[in-house]
């Protein structure tokens, strides 16, 4: 795939099959080693779970990933561009093809929900009539599951829930082809929880989203993920199913998966495919 | 580079119009045309999109409001348009986005109105404040043991000995300032050794306060109102609520303290700094010694000027530690509301302090002490 450097038009979605590629990521900070030699596919039109312990740098990958946190050494491509070669706020033509939704939302407080989903349409697309990108923000804002009346209001205003909603909104406004959530059901309770995973689900089948998800929320795993990334020992120990992953009979995935939890999961999952299996 | 959306007319075999989407409709590509199409005027039968070569949410959107505007139906959607034009369909569009914005005749009153009622509610607020931090103190005397000595000298280290620096450097120059120009317009009169007089009474007893007040206002002021409220934002202010720590003793106390008793020390080493910069102008351009200039201020200047200082500065401490404080404890919301509340606490307290100024001045020399 190196040897597709062309450069694509505005408008021209990702073919190849691995809109994200890193190779040997290294990740340092001052003596401590959060990454060391990470290799990691995401095929394209996936959901990728990324799972691991608390401090393992799921969230460190990501920044890598987009851009925000410079790797000590090692190689980043989405959509075939270099990531990690270029100047950390350069225009690299490809912050308008993915959107991002940040653990809390990350909205901009001083804006309304409608504003901050304008925030992007206005930096890329300038030539967009304040009408059609007020309507394109309303539109985004009903596709996250918000309510129609909280396109005016202020994130302060908003449940925690709503918040991330809202962020999702704002990470979809440019219709982009790659969606990175991290830990977006992390403190929603259960029915907002299974009502996100949905949502994402349904969103990647009609928008054709690539998307990368952090949790911890096993039921989220097996729910939607097509495929889970373990990072443990400073690498990405596994990638695939959950049933390839128990198979690898790795102590922390048996541990993960198969804790109390992990069953729990599992036998919801279970029930849910024995009543979808019943009803058609 | 791409090219952009397009459109056109058909004629069908029975006469009705149609109208046929070319080219990409996307985000990226739809702005020019989108002028156009809202100035398209009906009946049009269908809207064929079987031209398009790709389509996102927002493409969809166009379409599918456009055919809903002019009374057509969409015909010729592939697979993936289909898709997105049934999830585009399930909304409706008629929610504001702006926060709502009334009428200039009804928004200046209101603005008007609304000024009004917070000041009735501001002074309500200061009130309470200042209540709650005598019953703070109050606490504090029957439970000395709850009292945050450390956060007092981490307050103290901020809030004074971190400005002996930039205290002392202005001082200096405000020292040599008015030695300087005070000898230009006393030796109009023949009268430069008077020079010594103008130094020390001015620096001890006005200058040197009211510049370390305005100083301490911009540094620890500010700091302590966006201090505090960050820290209603991020509600560590609650937590420590819910914990059983009073937020007043914790956080509110201990700088007011430091921010009183570091005035009176700074407002002091800043004269004292400012009759120095005097005496350095003395000895080079007035041919009066550095030491003579010193001990000539011994006996020029009475000793009530000092007591004037020293009692202005912890007023002036206080009410600099209160505004900071009382602004950062109103922080509400969000981050705009901290730089604004700073920007208050800053303001309030210089103005303050001036105002409370022109008062100490009248009361002290009608008291004798002129």
């Amino acid at each position: 795939m190196h040897d597709d450097h062309r450069v694509p038009a505005d408008h021209e979605r990702f073919r190849g099959d691995y809109p994200v590629v890193v190779e040997g990521l290294v990740n340092r900070f001052g003596t401590q080693t959060v990454h060391e030699h990470l290799d990691l596919k995401v095929r394209r039109r996936e959901i990728l779970g990324v799972v691991g312990g608390s401090g393992t740098g799921k969230s460190v990958l990501m920044r890598s990933i987009i851009g925000l946190q410079q790797p000590t050494e090692g190689h980043i491509e989405v959509f075939n561009r270099s990531i990690t070669d270029a100047e950390p706020d350069a225009n690299i033509g490809v912050r308008n093809r993915w959107g991002v939704l940040f653990q809390g939302g990350a909205l901009f407080s001083t804006l309304t929900v409608g504003e901050n989903v304008e925030v992007p349409l206005r930096q890329f697309y300038p030539e967009l009539s304040p009408e059609l990108r007020r309507e394109i923000a309303r539109y985004k804002v009903l596709l996250s599951g918000l309510p129609e009346e909280a396109a005016n209001k202020y994130p302060s205003e908003l449940s925690g829930g709503m918040k991330k909603r809202a962020g999702l909104a704002r990470a979809l406004a440019l219709d982009p082809e790659l969606l990175f959530l991290d830990e977006p059901t992390a403190g929603l309770d259960p029915i907002g929880a299974d009502k996100f995973d949905r949502l994402t689900k349904e969103l990647q089948d009609t928008l054709g989203l690539t998307v990368f998800l952090i949790t911890h929320d096993l039921d989220t795993l097996y729910a939607i993920c097509d495929r889970v990334a373990v990072l443990a020992d400073k690498r990405v120990i596994a990638v695939g199913t959950i049933p390839e992953l128990l198979e690898t009979g790795h102590p922390w995935i048996e541990e993960y998966f198969n804790g109390p939890r992990g069953r729990a999961a599992q036998g919801t999952q279970a029930r849910t495919q024995a009543r979808t299996g019943a009803e058609s | 580079m791409s090219e952009g959306a397009e459109f056109s007319f058909d004629e069908s075999e029975d006469g009705a119009a149609r109208l046929v989407l070319t080219g990409p409709w996307l985000v990226s590509t739809v702005g020019k045309v989108d002028k156009e199409l809202r100035e398209l005027e009906g009946p049009v039968a269908a809207l064929d999109l079987s031209h398009v070569s790709e389509i996102d949410t927002v493409g969809a959107w166009l379409a599918c409001t456009l055919a809903g505007r002019l009374g057509a139906d969409i015909t010729g959607a592939n697979e993936r348009a289909a898709r997105l034009l049934k999830a585009v369909e399930s909304s409706s569009n008629e929610v504001q986005i702006e926060p709502p914005r009334l009428p200039i005749h009804l928004r200046v009153p209101q603005q008007v109105g609304k000024r009004v009622i917070a000041t009735g509610h501001g002074i309500a607020a200061v009130l309470g404040f200042l209540g709650q931090i005598i019953l703070g103190f109050g606490s504090l005397i029957r439970h000395p043991g709850r009292f945050r000595g450390k956060a007092l000298v981490h307050q103290l280290e901020l809030v004074g000995v971190n400005a002996l620096p930039i205290i002392g450097l202005m001082s200096f120059l405000i020292g040599i300032v008015i030695a300087q120009q005070g000898a230009v317009q006393l030796a109009q009169f023949g009268a430069e050794t008077l020079t010594v007089n103008l130094v020390g009474r001015i620096t001890l007893r006005e200058l040197g306060v009211l510049m370390t007040a305005i100083m301490v206002a911009g540094r620890s002021g500010s700091a302590f109102a966006a201090q505090l409220g960050t820290m209603k934002l991020t509600e560590e202010v609650d937590a420590m609520r819910t914990i059983g720590i009073s937020p007043i003793e914790a956080l509110v106390i201990p700088r007011i303290l430091a921010a009183t008793f570091m005035m009176l020390v700074l407002g002091f080493y800043s004269s004292v700094v400012a009759i120095i910069g005097g005496a350095v102008v003395g000895d080079m351009m007035l041919g009066i010694p550095f030491w003579t200039f010193l001990s000539r201020i011994q006996e020029v200047v009475p000793v009530h000027d000092m007591w004037v200082g020293l009692i202005k500065a912890p007023v002036f401490g206080l009410i600099v530690g209160l505004a900071g404080c009382y602004h950062g404890m109103q922080v509400e919301g969000n981050s705009e509301e901290v730089g604004k509340r700073t920007t208050m606490a800053v303001v309030s307290a210089i103005f303050a302090v001036i105002v409370l100024d022109a008062f100490f001045a009248v009361f002290f020399t009608e008291i004798g002490w002129g």
